[in-house]
């Protein structure tokens, strides 16, 4: 029996989910400990509140981008223009609907510019159109990833900038906030459109072979083409999917907020979903990756963030903590520092695993 | 064959030389009184702190690394010295020098992190940026002015020059740089480290060349130039706060690019990177002269010129591995 725990322990700390795992719960630990009612759940309204729903619900862009930047940098690539997406995402949908206050026979009504659906649908679809011209560069023309898109970040706010004329464009329409702040069942509907696009992603690489190809692709590109994979049209998926995940990010900050801030929407977001990956286990050099594992780096950030403002630290102190924490956590995560700083300590007292092997 | 590989090697180079010359040409055409050696020394003015944060990133981007923390640098050096002149008063003369340092040791110790512990450059300077952001909130979230007396004079000061023409102090130190870092990458051992690190590490560490002290030495240089930048900035904001030089870093990494350093590491020019400065510098003043287009523009108008250098790039490669494979 004890063996059986240790052999479940051993493949637990030796699989990627358990770092990310500890540091959740580290942070969640603290929260326990230091925050007031940080995990009382009540329902008001046939809602629930509580300060975990709220992280989910605040978390959910991030978890969004993480997914699809999880796949981008399983093949081995990166994305920093998902931050610039969302601003245009949110621009598009936003001056679709305009929404504007007019009195139809003394009445307040509210009326859009399109339906709502269309407006939608357009700004997934130019998103997703702005992910291939990502994908195609570097599919097709052969350009480095961080490159390529980094012409986006430093284009995409001008686009979006372009779209709204530079103005804060402000959402009247009453359907269109259902998206960011709207409930189903009691939970944030931005929940349930992460858990389907995390179904279906999950679905699609566990279920069928785009999981192994993309990790393929992103440990050797040209072995996997030599192999008979169509290596430019999965990283040419992959950058499209990134795009559309990020629209659907950039929706849900647009439609909680009521506004589009070409500007300031989504400004620094695409370090924070980069992070997200890499805390949640992820090698930035691709290769093997874990959705769960990013969804999970998502919720520690995210859990950090709250935490702060919680605790009632002054915001401005916010990014500092987070900073110094994001380094604690890396720090853990990387086998060198492991190695340097808890050599002597493992020398001293032993490790399991070598006590057993001596026994064989 | 000889002189081929000598031309593509310079190609990129050349390239954002030549297109630097014909947007300047196109502008003069263009508009009345564009035409002229100030508006050329301008734009070395108005950009005098990018070219130092940039040239830090050509070295950076050399080793096949990134720092992304060097905005970041910029507004904490900014807002640290406001702070330290006005609130403490100090001389203008301990102040400069602890900001050089303080960058330096940022620098180092990022290069530490990433050298030592192997994480990721990008993850590092990532928290790096966030910490220094985090930091100017720290100390204040207000706006700090300047009002040394010696900062007002270096921020005033207009070195004359033949025909009507002033440059000012910051571009003298810009230039300076760009001589130092012309020197340190050419004809140094340091330069040539790395270079062979961008190359190859593992074929430069088994020639024996210190990998380890190089990579952290350059993240050093990259943390001394932003801190310089930053003094640099400070003289031509003449305040300290938070939002100071906001995604400056994306600015930097671009004009390295645009001067033909790929972000694949070993290559590199310091000459292509001030160009690459200078390219921005053009746009932004052609589009001050336009007059109707909004600042928008100006991050399209880059974009799509990093765009059409990249895809440039691209080709002129295949196009060497293409003919060497025949061959």
């Amino acid at each position: 029996m004890m063996e059986k725990i240790q052999s479940t322990w051993n493949r637990f700390t030796s699989s990627r989910l358990c770092w990310p795992l500890a540091a959740l719960i580290i942070v969640l630990l603290f929260n326990f400990f230091f925050t007031k009612d940080f995990f009382a759940i009540e329902m008001k309204d046939g809602h629930f509140y509580g300060v975990t729903i709220d992280i989910l619900n605040r978390a959910a862009p991030l978890m969004l981008l993480a997914i699809g930047m999880t796949l981008v940098i399983a093949t081995k690539g990166i994305d920093i223009s998902v931050g610039s997406m969302i601003a245009i995402s949110g621009a598009v949908a936003a001056s679709l609907i305009g929404g504007e206050l007019e009195y139809v026979d003394g009445v307040k009504t509210l009326v859009t510019l399109v339906p709502m659906p269309v407006a939608i649908f357009t700004a997934l679809l130019v998103t997703t159109l702005l992910g291939m011209w990502n994908g195609l560069l570097i599919s097709k023309v052969g350009i480095q990833p961080i490159v390529a898109t980094l012409i986006l970040l430093v284009a995409g706010r001008g686009i979006a900038q372009l779209i709204t004329q530079g103005q804060i464009i402000t959402v009247y329409y009453k359907p269109f906030q259902f998206i960011g702040t709207g409930y189903i069942l009691g939970l944030p509907f931005s929940l349930f459109l992460v858990g389907l696009v995390f179904g279906i992603t999950f679905y699609a690489v566990r279920k069928t072979a785009l999981g192994l190809f993309i990790e393929s692709i992103g440990i050797n590109a040209v072995a996997s083409r030599f192999a008979g994979i169509n290596v430019s049209k999965y990283i040419f998926s992959v950058y499209a999917f990134s795009g559309l995940c990020a629209g659907l990010a950039g929706l849900i900050i647009c439609s909680n907020v009521s506004s589009a801030d070409g500007n300031n929407a989504g400004l620094f977001i695409e370090l924070d979903a980069i992070l997200a990956v890499s805390l949640g286990g992820n090698s930035l050099d691709g290769g093997r990756f874990s959705l769960v594992g990013s969804l999970i780096g998502a919720l520690v950030i995210q859990s950090i963030t709250t935490t702060i403002y919680a605790l009632g630290v002054p915001p401005e102190i916010t990014l500092v903590v987070k900073s110094v924490v994001v380094i604690i956590i890396c720090l853990l995560q990387s086998a060198n520092f492991r190695k340097i700083v808890f050599s002597k300590w493992t020398q001293k007292r032993g490790i399991p695993g070598e006590k057993n092997a001596a026994k064989l | 064959m000889k002189k081929m590989q000598l031309s593509y090697k310079y190609i990129n180079l050349m390239i954002t030389v030549v297109l630097f010359f014909a947007l300047f040409a196109a502008g003069s055409v263009l508009y009345n009184g564009f035409f002229s050696t100030q508006v050329l020394l301008n734009m070395l003015i108005d950009n005098a702190f990018l070219i130092i944060t940039a040239i830090g990133m050509t070295f950076v981007l050399i080793i096949g690394g990134i720092d992304i923390s060097v905005g970041s640098v910029i507004a904490l050096v900014c807002m640290l010295s406001a702070y330290l002149l006005e609130m403490q008063h100090l001389s203008a003369m301990v102040v400069i020098p602890l900001m050089l340092l303080m960058g330096f040791l940022f620098g180092l110790v990022q290069g530490s992190f990433i050298h030592f512990f192997t994480i990721q450059p990008f993850i590092v300077t990532l928290a790096g940026m966030f910490l220094a952001r985090g930091l100017c909130y720290v100390i204040s979230i207000d706006t700090i002015m300047i009002t040394n007396p010696f900062y007002l004079f270096v921020a005033t000061y207009r070195i004359p020059l033949p025909f009507d023409n002033y440059i000012s102090i910051s571009v003298i130190i810009a230039l300076v740089l760009v001589a130092a870092a012309l020197y340190l990458s050419n004809y140094t051992r340091f330069g040539r480290a790395v270079y062979a690190i961008g190359g190859n590490a593992q074929s430069a560490m088994l020639m024996g060349l210190p990998v380890g002290r190089t990579k952290v030495l350059v993240y050093g240089l990259s943390g001394f130039c932003s801190a310089l930048s930053g003094v640099v900035f400070s003289f031509y904001m003449l305040s300290g706060y938070g939002l100071h030089a906001m995604g400056l870093e994306m600015d930097a990494i671009a004009s390295a690019v645009i001067g033909g350093t790929p972000l694949t590491g070993g290559v590199g020019f310091v000459t292509g990177t001030l160009f690459g400065v200078l390219i921005q510098g053009v746009i932004q003043t052609l589009i001050m002269f336009q007059g109707t287009l909004s600042s928008w523009w100006t991050k399209i108008a880059v974009a799509f010129l990093l765009c059409l250098f990249i895809v440039l790039q691209r080709i002129v490669v295949s196009k060497k591995e293409r003919t060497k494979s025949i061959t």
